[in-house]
């Protein structure tokens, strides 16, 4: 790989997509679009991080966002090593802080941190003199996941600003959709939310976003569906009666899939609840970036990698 | 008395007084029916011509006002056939002037499912004579935990949604299911009781229960949760129906949410309207009700509120109960009253002793029922279904619970004197109750 774009990214960690201006967002998409074709070809190994340690520090299960983050740093030329910690053996705030310092007395580089509580990471990175990249913390954030989907809209759709993207689902619990609506918001994207009023957050209508409740209405004129996992313990009668019905009114099968433009695109964060919220024949069909989706997102964690490697205090 | 499936031929009602509340409408004169809906309401139809073969009855001193829709009867399919099938209700509705049932969903098994309502629709459908309307549980198995598939439920045909005589006493279910029900549309009906409160209780709590050594059940076990729920429909904002009434504490809760612009009904039975704790008399298990029957002052209040539409509408809290139930020591007899065949007659003492006008107390009975449900009924209005109810308001007669349609005669108005007499019903342009 040759010269690198010039960069302007002058963040220590990346906690959030709130915080990022719209230029460095499209900074680390250019970024990232480098490393798309790079991890094409047969040889997809550099020494950017030669030397360099990365810990993926995950309180929560993870298959993909663990290994994307395990690969771009091997491809990078980092030493990657990952640590699974089972929450339910480790008492919350002070043991998180004591893990932290500990890990941090071994000098890491780069930490990747995913914690069900929102705010953890955060908390974790007042703690330590590395880099922290948030791999998804509570309900709150998941920034590498908004820019690998903005990253998939954007070569699909050649921009992302003026598209109607619908964020369809448990939009109360999710850091997907949190961090998707700040990101597409500052690309000028036009954003809707679509869910039943119990999978809404209180407050959501001044998120700069339009509020639908069927997906009818959610979806008329939208370019970009994206789906959102629906947690089994919130399906049983709690905050939704039953996967029959959550299925029968706000999944994406292909009726429902009519309602958006014909040339629209549907994504999924993964792993999906095949006949929950999403019907096998959409997420399988013409229209589904969701395998692309996996790929955007080895190629982001590069850049991300990459942008914050240079702001390393010993770079 | 003539019963079901008499002939379809046109109907002509001449010389009534015709009480539309839906349109304000009160005036002398001939009612059309034909083909199944009302044809037209006016003076003098009969006079103009009528199309052949058209049944021309009598109406002189007679009332012909919308088939009453009782919003909150216990009909005991699927589970307690023996205290009332689908037939039996109907046939006591029909008698009564009640041309649609709104039955509950707390049988056995609960109507929690869609193919619970599809259950009911058919049996109501096979052997009804009058129509029938299913409110559908609120929660799984009324548990009061999970909320069941609203959405899935209201398209398969139910009206609305309650865990009958149960209240759901976990908040954040309620606050959840109004939040969820906003969405379809769909309207709770909430049975505001506290459990606990009521605790071993058995009538109002008060002098009277003191005397006869029985425990009470407080107002606050009712108002209580009234007033939890309609802060959680603020919080929600979604339609609330209070199933039951009966105090004048939970009338000033309704009127601050009503005022608050909240979307927010009651009802009122017609028992709490018409009798009071002194009616338990010496431990008259027919008049143990859940909620109990309340002071005099709480039953003069509310027919005020009724008079002033605070209460949107009376329903009969239909709830047969047989011997084996009833003939046993107060505090161990099942409550509930039968009340479907007897609730216009009964309610008819309120507009004799001058407290409501009549088109008033015949909406909070058909009209008001029909808007809070969506159901086509409780009009006169020309293309509507022809459900009316043909009724002479003065006739004296003293009930004699032998003759009641109902399988059980638990009513509180056994050997009462009733002023006002249905004489005929007529369900889809057929008469399906004629008094002769």
């Amino acid at each position: 790989m040759s010269a690198a774009p010039a960069l302007r990214f002058r963040h220590r960690h990346l906690l959030g997509i709130q915080g990022l201006s719209e230029d460095e967002i499209v900074a680390l998409l250019d970024l990232s679009e480098t490393y798309v074709a790079f991890n094409r070809s047969a040889e997809k190994k550099r020494e950017l991080l030669a030397g360099r340690t990365l810990i993926n520090l995950f309180f929560e299960n993870s298959t993909r966002t663990r290994t994307s983050f395990e690969l771009a740093g091997k491809r990078l030329g980092g030493d990657v090593i990952n640590m699974q910690v089972a929450t339910s053996s480790i008492k919350k705030g002070e043991t998180l802080i004591d893990t932290a310092m500990t890990l941090n007395a071994m000098h890491p580089d780069v930490l990747v941190v995913r914690h069900p509580e929102s705010g953890a990471v955060n908390l974790l990175s007042q703690k330590v003199s590395c880099a922290v990249i948030n791999g998804g913390d509570g309900s709150h954030e998941h920034p590498t996941q908004a820019l690998l989907d903005a990253l998939t809209i954007r070569r699909n759709k050649g921009a992302i600003e003026a598209l109607t993207v619908a964020i369809c689902g448990d939009i109360a619990h999710s850091r997907v959709a949190r961090s998707n609506i700040i990101l597409l918001n500052a690309l000028g994207a036009r954003v809707r939310v679509v869910a039943p009023s119990t999978l809404l957050p209180p407050g959501i209508e001044n998120f700069g976003v339009e509020v639908c409740r069927d997906m009818r209405q959610g979806l008329r004129h939208a370019d970009i569906v994206m789906m959102l996992r629906l947690q089994r313990e919130r399906m049983n009668g709690s905050l939704v009666p039953s996967t029959q019905e959550y299925f029968a009114y706000f999944g994406l099968d292909e009726r429902k899939l009519a309602y958006a433009k014909p040339d629209a695109l549907v994504m999924h964060p993964g792993p999906m609840n095949r006949g929950v919220e999403i019907d096998s024949s959409v997420a399988d069909g013409a229209q589904s970036l969701v395998r692309e989706q996996v790929e955007m997102g080895v190629a982001v964690r590069m850049a991300v990698l990459e942008a914050l490697s240079r702001n390393l205090p010993n770079a | 008395m003539r019963d079901m499936f008499s002939d379809r031929r046109p109907i002509l009602l001449t010389n009534a007084r015709i009480i539309d509340p839906s349109r304000d409408l009160d005036l002398d004169g001939d009612l059309l029916i034909a083909d199944g809906v009302i044809r037209d309401a006016k003076r003098g139809i009969g006079a103009a011509g009528v199309p052949e073969g058209t049944e021309v009855i009598d109406c002189r001193g007679k009332v012909a006002a919308p088939g009453l829709i009782d919003m909150c009867a216990f009909v005991g399919e699927p589970g307690a056939e023996y205290r009332e099938t689908f037939a039996s209700a109907s046939r006591a509705a029909a008698a009564g002037g009640v041309t649609t049932i709104v039955s509950q969903p707390d049988t056995s098994p609960a109507i929690d499912e869609p193919a619970m309502v599809d259950f009911v629709l058919r049996r109501a459908r096979d052997t009804a004579i009058v129509h029938v309307h299913p409110m559908a549980a609120l929660t799984k198995g009324i548990e009061g935990m999970e909320m069941t598939e609203i959405g899935l439920l209201k398209a398969a045909g139910a009206v609305a949604f309650t865990d009958g005589a149960k209240s759901v006493t976990n908040a954040q279910v309620m606050r959840r299911a109004l939040l969820y029900a906003r969405d379809f549309d769909a309207l709770i009906v909430h049975f505001t009781e506290d459990p606990d409160l009521v605790g071993e209780g058995v009538m109002n709590e008060g002098e009277f229960a003191a005397r006869l050594g029985l425990i009470g059940v407080p107002k606050a076990a009712e108002t209580v949760v009234l007033e939890r729920d309609l802060r959680l429909v603020a919080l929600a904002q979604g339609r609330y129906h209070a199933a039951s009434v009966t105090c004048v504490d939970s009338l000033e809760v309704l009127r601050r949410a009503k005022d608050a612009g909240l979307m927010v009904t009651a009802a009122a039975s017609i028992n709490h309207l018409t009798l009071n704790e002194i009616d338990v008399g010496s431990y008259r298990t027919f008049c143990k009700l859940a909620p109990p029957l309340r002071a005099e002052a709480d039953r003069t209040a509310l027919v005020a509120a009724l008079a002033s539409g605070l209460i949107d509408a009376v329903m009969s809290d239909h709830d047969p109960q047989d011997v084996e139930t009833k003939r046993l020591p107060f505090a161990e007899a099942a409550p509930g009253a039968i009340g479907i065949e007897t609730m216009l007659a009964a309610s008819l003492r309120l507009f004799h002793s001058g407290d409501i006008a009549l088109p008033n107390l015949l909406k909070a009975m058909s009209t008001r029922p029909a808007e809070l449900l969506g159901l086509p009924g409780g009009t006169l209005r020309p293309g509507s279904p022809a459900d009316v109810v043909v009724f002479d308001p003065d006739a004296p007669w003293v009930l004699d619970r032998a003759e009641l349609k109902s399988k059980c005669k638990n009513t509180p108005f056994d050997e009462a004197r009733l002023q006002g007499r249905v004489t005929r019903t007529i369900v889809s342009g057929r008469t399906v109750y004629e008094y002769v």
